[in-house]
């Protein structure tokens, strides 16, 4: 499968040295390999990278390390080497590999690395201008450093769970898709550190917090925090303007459309659309009145959409200039016709997983070759390749550290 | 601790930013709170429409008091330009000469209509990179679609924690945070930003990059829309063991996921007899009578608070976290001792706390500095870069185009 130019991709000739597992560290890598830099995944089999046998919502996994469609959907366009990091010679492979490389990204827990021997300070010695990232719950300093987290547990201490639920109804924690957030600003901080690394031929140590990540997308609540002394609260989906602003039930079965009407202009495109004789109501004459009683304004709203289909209420509302969109799910998403006009779903073909649709990437590039191109690896696929092809090791040496188990 | 300013990661790049509320000032914030130096471009006397939408101190509106603006912005240079009008362009053009990148959030093909088309933008500098984003991209039969964040955040499923209650009225999902989803867009911007930057200085041209907020969103779920989009069509998830539980004083996310975590929860309270059962012997079990185990542990919960359940569950390896409001989150000691929040002054908005950024470089967090007031810079920029003199300047103002 191609990517979406025909130049050599941004991140061409760069190097990762992959330590992450679970989704929030693969994701990150993911999107650098994505982005054209060579992406080498170091695992073993006696210490997998837990989605190839696991998820938080899906239990435990049928089939082996290389049957993880989870696992295939976080870590596209890598290579694969099994090295057991707990033997001498696989640490000091690791280091020669490091020696080779530009980036090393990481998400065990603080002090892990140090103790392997694998440090920031050790690695340095042998690549002095390395790149390394690495993350973890709640960063590499405080007093809860040690801590570990998940997904929810991260947009729980965020403060963003509390601001997510309706009122009457308890917080909720946000899921898989933080960890992919995480990995994304793990991405952005390991760009920076290769640009300045350009200017001034050095590396960096980068320490993210995943917490802070998710604290930092709900900036405005601390500002408002500070500014009015009151911590903020979960809303739905109301807004501390807008009305009507919330997601309305269509006719189909589990059907809803979302509108968020903001200004007069909008407002005016709503009432054409609807035409419901109530809206010229003194209690819907300005933007405060509706937004006071905008429990009522909603049953009006809802009225008029419940009798139509998400489609037919979109369109309606959409050619008149309200903003309204299709709620969607993680089902019909899957057919909805702009994304497929836009070729956003891609087909990859994975040995053992075989034949998937999978989701896109967040950016299209008019001239260079970014994308996936390649499914996720088998374990241990590109041994051969990387402690061959890389290190320069024979094939005798690597069959003697596979009987050995230090490739494991 | 706070270095030299050209010591930053992103010292000497500079970043054009023609972007309004959420996205794209995120994704220039990011850059700029990295060192950058970004120049917001803001139309005359209106500015980004964020300045108009609050918090404000006291809850009364002000442009140079809005919280969200405030925060979106930091860092940042800012001058006003008006785009529709000839001179206003040429100026424009002549800053596109010298920056490396531009980050638009203009509406599909309105760049075009005003003559700023990919070509003459090409022709100003060919190395230039730009990232433009939009809510569903430029193209497709949704292209022109009206937004706001809620319909953005919509646009794409998001799976979060919950198990509603049983019999419970069927409700439509609601949003998280406040404009998530924007943010995220304004991430990955960020992200295929600097990557073009690096493309563009290895091989000396120019890119653009497009960024559909409702497509970095989906990325953002392609686990889970993996699984429903392809067969076979997973069992409906019935609720982990543990998840979230009531404490005395709140909520707490408790996830004990592997086998070593559940045993930690089990010693975390006090290994009970139940937890000998067959029922509990191993995930599979476990999670077949999740209806048995799940009260009994809710119970555990029950008599004890949310700081006592986090910090012996880790205690003993099992991942635990307390849901904390935001003003909880601001006086958390984890964070206090990270520095993650700084008072950061501002001569209209006075010191207001701030989250920070969420890395640390070599140990150096924060280096930023407050928003631009709307056109503070425009006789640094277009003065002194451009070199327009004063009397130029005023006559621009007079004329509307500053």
């Amino acid at each position: 499968m191609s990517g979406q130019g025909s130049r050599p991709a941004p991140l061409a000739g760069v190097r990762v040295v992959d330590m992450t597992w679970a989704w929030a560290g693969p994701h990150g890598t993911q999107l650098l390999a994505w982005l054209g830099a060579e992406v080498i995944k170091v695992e073993s089999h006696s210490r997998l990278d837990h989605s190839r046998m696991r998820s938080l919502m899906g239990g435990t996994l049928a089939g082996g390390p290389d049957h993880s469609p989870i696992f295939n959907d976080l870590n596209s366009n890598k290579l694969s080497i099994t090295l057991d990091l707990r033997r001498d010679e696989a640490r000091a492979l690791l280091r020669r590999l490091v020696a080779v490389s530009d980036v090393l990204a990481q998400n065990m827990r603080p002090g892990v690395m140090e103790r392997l021997g694998l440090g920031y300070d050790e690695l340095c010695r042998v690549k002095p201008e390395l790149v390394m990232l690495s993350q973890s719950a709640v960063g590499s300093t405080g007093p809860e450093r040690n801590y570990a987290g998940y997904a929810p547990t991260f947009s729980a201490l965020a403060g963003i769970a509390d601001l997510t639920g309706y009122p009457d109804e308890p917080p909720m924690p946000l899921s898989g898709s933080v960890d992919l957030r995480v990995g994304t600003a793990g991405a952005l901080a390991v760009l920076a550190a290769l640009y300045e690394r350009r200017r001034t031929g050095r590396g960096r140590h980068i320490d993210l917090s995943s917490t802070e990540v998710m604290s930092a997308m709900i900036g405005e609540a601390f500002l408002e925090l500070s500014m009015s002394g009151r911590s903020p609260q979960r809303a739905g989906n109301r807004h501390d303007v807008m009305a009507p602003h919330g997601c309305f039930a269509c006719a189909g079965p589990d059907e809803w459309v979302s509108i968020a009407v903001g200004g007069e202009r909008e407002w005016a495109a709503l009432v054409s659309v609807i035409a419901d004789p109530a809206f010229a109501d003194a209690r819907f004459a300005g933007p405060e009145e509706r937004w006071r009683n905008q429990d009522a304004l909603d049953a009006i709203v809802e009225r008029w959409t419940r009798a139509r289909s998400v489609d037919a209420a979109v369109d309606a509302l959409q050619l008149a200039g309200v903003p309204a969109t299709r709620v969607h799910s993680e089902e019909s998403v899957g057919l909805d016709p702009h994304l497929l006009a836009r070729d956003f779903f891609r087909e990859l073909e994975h040995p053992v997983v075989g034949k998937r649709r999978v989701v896109g990437t967040p950016w299209r590039f008019e001239s260079a070759d970014v994308g996936i191109r390649a499914p996720a690896p088998l374990i241990g696929q590109h041994n051969d390749a990387v402690l061959g092809g890389i290190l320069g090791l024979s094939e005798a040496e690597i069959e003697r550290l596979v009987a050995d188990g230090v490739v494991h | 601790m706070t270095r030299p300013l050209q010591d930053r990661p992103l010292s000497g790049l500079c970043v054009l930013e023609l972007g309004q509320m959420v996205a794209a000032p995120y994704c220039g914030k990011l850059l700029a709170d990295l060192g950058a130096d970004v120049i917001k471009i803001e139309r005359p006397r209106v500015g980004d429409g964020a300045r108009r939408r609050g918090p404000f101190p006291g809850g009364v509106p002000h442009p140079e008091k809005s919280g969200l603006f405030l925060y979106l912005n930091t860092s940042k240079r800012g001058i006003t330009l008006d785009l529709e009008t000839e001179a206003g362009r040429g100026i424009f053009l002549r800053l596109v000469a010298d920056a490396a990148a531009l980050i638009d959030d203009w509406p599909p093909g309105e760049l075009a209509r005003i003559g700023l088309d990919p070509d003459a933008l090409a022709r100003a500098n060919p190395r230039l990179v730009h990232t433009s984003i939009t809510p569903f991209g430029a193209s497709g039969p949704h292209r022109d679609f009206r937004t706001h964040h809620l319909n953005v955040y919509h646009s794409s499923p998001h799976t979060t924690f919950s198990t509603p209650a049983e019999g419970a009225p069927r409700r439509a999902p609601p949003r998280a945070g406040r404009y998530l989803a924007e943010y995220d867009a304004g991430l990955s911007a960020a992200v295929g930003t600097m990557a073009a930057v690096l493309g563009a200085l290895a091989t000396g041209t120019g890119e653009r990059v497009e960024v559909s907020k409702q497509e970095a969103l989906l990325c953002l779920e392609r686990v889970d829309i993996g699984r429903q989009i392809n067969p076979p069509k997973p069992p409906p998830w019935t609720g982990s063991i543990g998840g979230l539980l009531r404490a005395k004083d709140g909520w707490v996310m408790v996830t004990p996921v592997q086998n070593h975590q559940w045993e930690g929860l089990v010693r975390a309270m006090g290994s009970p007899e139940w937890t000998r059962s067959e029922a509990c012997k191993d995930e599979a079990a476990r999670q077949a009578h999740r209806d048995e185990i799940q009260p009994r542990i809710q119970e555990w919960a029950d008599g004890l608070t949310r700081a006592e359940i986090y910090h012996r569950l880790q205690a003993e390896g099992t991942p635990a976290g307390p849901i904390q409001t935001v003003a909880e989150v601001r006086v958390w000691p984890q964070e206090r001792e990270r520095d993650f929040f700084v008072e950061i002054d501002h001569p209209e908005a006075g010191a207001q706390t701030y989250p920070s950024v969420p890395y640390r470089f070599d140990d150096v967090g924060w280096t930023g500095s407050r928003a631009p007031l709307l056109g503070e810079h425009n006789r640094e920029i277009l003065g002194e870069r451009l070199g327009h003199a004063s009397g130029e300047l005023a006559r621009l103002a007079a004329s509307g185009v500053i």
